[in-house]
């Protein structure tokens, strides 16, 4: 009796599995469904007057991911492919947006598993060439080469997404690392915007002594405080000593990359940063804390206005910026910066329509429309009569002026070497690694993945 | 019952006997074979493709061609991180062996028996198990958040003079404390159920007995009820050990092993180097590690420690 009973369970619980195996596809084509009904009454009401032309092409559906998670930001996409698919009623554009790090890990799994979507986010560099190299993205230089799509393109944008003369992909958004201030808290403090590095170590003090955090980081998610260190090496080691380490001719251990390490120690020591800032998230607490005010400065690229004011708007009245300050005897110009920006890359087999969309949102109105909602620098000719906010102008300004631009370090290698980086500057943050283990660990995982 | 049947089968005919054996067998074959089907499609392959993957330098992208033999086992042993993971994974087990399992075991004793509202609170106590881990990791991380306005635990610290606010997930020695306490809050209540089920296989009778022989509730609970919950303890310690040395979502969520390091277990670690650090090669090498670490204490736990009843 017992056996039949345990028997009849074990059959039970083996289907139930299965059911829930299904079912999940069913909740997955659920959501699908909702923006499929959406895209097919549009398509099909088009398709009807079409019928007149006699000529009807073949339905061409592709996927689409971004990561943009403010509304209005996501909305952008959506007008723009219903405003494509009215165009081209035969073409359905799957979109789906995700969170930065989910999408990080889910495009990962895709990668894997050899089935990229048609088209979606990329930050170019490395890791796009290692998809490149992998025969994961489709070349679209052709397409790049009429209408004058790549030379209307800002090239210091376009460089991250080309590989051997190919293009995979194009930026949208093209700007520089530097730090956001707010300008209440700094006058609350009588604090002065620091221009050198031991002026930026006075000015956390004076906001400390004021009770004011002096400055916000996201170290939980890694990259944030990489930026420290990667800037600190640009200003240190400058252009030259970051190609002779990369062309492995020098090395990321040497003395200029130490005292890069040595330098952010230095900040560390005075314990600047929100509390709990070892585990805080970019998004969900770092952003939140300086666009709520509670503290003074945080280091980050061009998208952080965008991401303030969807916190609290209050602060775009406060918004101030000015970039990294100098490093006294540094081989590095003033001017030199660490930044990088958004883009689209083409998946392997993607129909030309995607490459067509790619290219549609790649227009100057589109360019002028993310500016206004504060979610890129503009990378095509035309499109920077856009920039109004006192602060974007800044930005811009940094960039024109910059004679050495270095994609961010975790893009620009590939992820191996990218993510061995970012752990290894955390553990500056956190006080377990030194900078001359911190630099060794860089230089090993470059030795291993270049040499 | 079954002395009669085996009669049954040496009375009748050897061919005939053989027959019944041999339709017995198909249908035994026929009921089997989807398991068996399942079994070696979402197991065994699996497990024969990572150890071959093991062997190759590969990133996960494209065919795998870069043959290094056991490289990766050796980077694997010597890898400081990996050490500490397992020593992070040994400290989970170690402390769930130590306060988890205990804490189940009283409150199966206390509501598996005559008291007021127990159901009410068997119900209370298996609820976080019934959560997803998703959304245990988030619930745990609004409750830990280190601003006293935003996270519930610091907000009642701090209304305690002395005492001041903690980045419960972003100290290096918080971390792992903090971690096993949403563990144990977690599964304490499906230990309790098993012990639960473990006192209703024991006869009245016997604990009646000890009583009438004299025997205090103590004594009753140390040489009667817990010696005959032996069996039901062994498993419990068996599934709470591979339990720990498995944990990944919570983890994963709330720190991603972090901050540097100091929460990372063998399970997070494979999680970085394969879908992250782009070593899809020895991240599979990791997951071989780990199943040979949860193989080897499953069979000699099983051989030393699972004996039956009567035999301990």
């Amino acid at each position: 009796m017992k056996k039949i009973l345990i028997y009849s369970l074990i059959t039970v619980f083996t289907f139930s599995m299965l059911l829930i195996g299904t079912s999940c596809d069913k909740a997955g084509e659920a959501e699908e469904e909702v923006t499929e009904a959406v895209t097919e009454a549009v398509v099909e009401e088009v398709e009807e007057e079409e019928e007149e032309e006699e000529e009807e092409e073949e339905p061409v559906k592709f996927t689409f991911w971004h990561i943009q998670t403010v509304a209005e930001q996501a909305l952008l996409w959506h007008d723009l492919a219903d405003e494509f698919m009215a165009e081209k009623p035969y073409v359905n554009v799957d979109i789906t947006g995700y969170e930065n790090e989910n999408f990080k890990a889910k495009l990962t799994t895709v990668m894997q598993g050899g089935e990229p979507p048609d088209m979606f986010q990329s930050w170019g560099g490395g890791t796009m060439i290692e998809y490149a190299e992998a025969g994961l993205l489709r070349d679209i230089t052709s397409f790049m080469e009429e209408d004058n799509w790549a030379s209307d393109t800002f090239t210091t944008g376009l460089s991250a997404f080309k590989y051997q003369d190919n293009y995979y992909g194009v930026p949208r958004d093209m700007g520089i690392v530097g730090f956001w201030y707010n300008t209440d808290l700094f006058n609350q403090a009588g604090a002065d915007i620091p221009t050198t590095w031991a002026e930026l170590l006075a000015t956390c003090q004076t906001l400390k002594d004021a009770g004011i955090t002096p400055i916000a980081i996201g170290e939980g998610d890694k990259w944030p405080g990489a930026f420290y260190w990667e800037y600190l090496a640009t200003r240190i080691a400058g252009e030259e000593g970051f190609n002779a380490a990369y062309s492995r001719t020098g090395s990321f251990a040497d003395e200029s990359f130490v005292e890069a390490g040595e330098a952010l120690a230095d900040l560390v020591a005075i314990n600047p940063f929100q509390s709990g800032f070892l585990s805080a998230l970019w998004e969900a607490d770092a952003s939140v804390a300086f666009a709520n005010g509670d503290a003074a400065m945080i280091l980050q690229g061009q998208w952080g206005a965008g991401q303030f004011e969807s916190v609290n708007a209050d602060i775009m009245d406060k918004l101030g910026w000015f970039p990294f300050p100098e490093v006294e005897g540094g081989a590095g110009g003033p001017y030199d910066a660490i930044g990088g920006g958004n883009g689209f890359v083409i998946g392997k087999d993607a129909p030309d329509e995607a490459v067509e969309f790619l290219k549609y949102i790649s227009s100057v109105d589109s360019q002028i429309k993310q500016v206004e909602l504060g979610m890129a620098m503009p990378v095509v000719k035309g499109a920077e009569v856009a920039i109004e906010k006192e602060t974007d102008k800044l930005i811009a300004e940094g960039l024109s002026k910059a004679e050495y631009y270095q994609l961010y370090y975790d893009q620009f290698f590939p992820g191996a070497v990218g993510s061995v980086i970012n752990d290894s500057i955390q553990g500056i943050f956190a006080g377990t690694l030194t900078p001359e283990q911190c630099a060794q660990a860089i230089e090993d995982a470059v030795a291993q993945e270049m040499d | 019952m079954k002395a009669k049947r085996d009669d049954d089968i040496s009375r009748t005919e050897p061919r005939e006997s053989r027959y019944i054996k041999l339709k017995d067998r198909l249908t035994i074959t026929w009921f089997l074979l989807p398991a068996i089907a399942l079994f070696l499609i979402f197991l065994v392959y699996p497990i024969i493709q990572s150890i071959y993957y093991s062997l190759f330098d590969w990133k996960g992208f494209g065919p795998a061609v870069d043959f290094i033999g056991l490289g990766h086992y050796i980077r694997i042993l010597t890898d400081k991180i990996f050490l500490k993971a397992i020593g992070n994974n040994l400290i989970i087990v170690v402390l769930s062996l130590a306060i988890q399992l205990p804490i189940a075991l009283m409150l199966a004793l206390v509501v598996g028996r005559k008291l007021r509202g127990r159901g009410f609170f068997r119900t209370v106590f298996f609820m976080p198990y019934i959560l997803s881990e998703v959304i245990t990791a988030i619930m745990w991380m609004f409750l830990y958040n280190a601003d006293p306005d935003r996270g519930f635990i610091n907000a009642i610290i701090t209304l305690i003079p002395g005492l001041e606010a903690r980045a419960w997930l972003g100290e290096l020695n918080l971390v792992l404390p903090a971690i096993f306490v949403v563990l144990t809050w977690k599964y304490f209540g499906f230990h309790m159920l098993i012990y639960m089920a473990g006192l209703q296989n024991i006869p009245t009778e016997v604990e009646e007995a000890a009583l009438i022989d004299g025997a205090n509730k103590r004594q009753l609970i140390t040489h009667v009820t817990l010696p005959l919950l032996g069996g039901t303890i062994r498993t419990s310690v068996y599934l709470s050990v591979l339990g720990s040395l498995q944990v990944f979502a919570l983890v994963w969520i709330m720190t991603k092993g972090g901050p540097v390091n100091a929460s990372e277990l063998m399970s997070t670690y494979m999680y970085r180097f394969s879908f992250i650090r782009f070593e899809l090669g020895y991240g599979s090498a990791v997951a071989i590690v780990m199943l040979i670490i949860a193989l080897i204490f499953s069979l000699t736990y099983r051989r030393i420690l699972a004996r039956p009843d009567y035999l301990a």
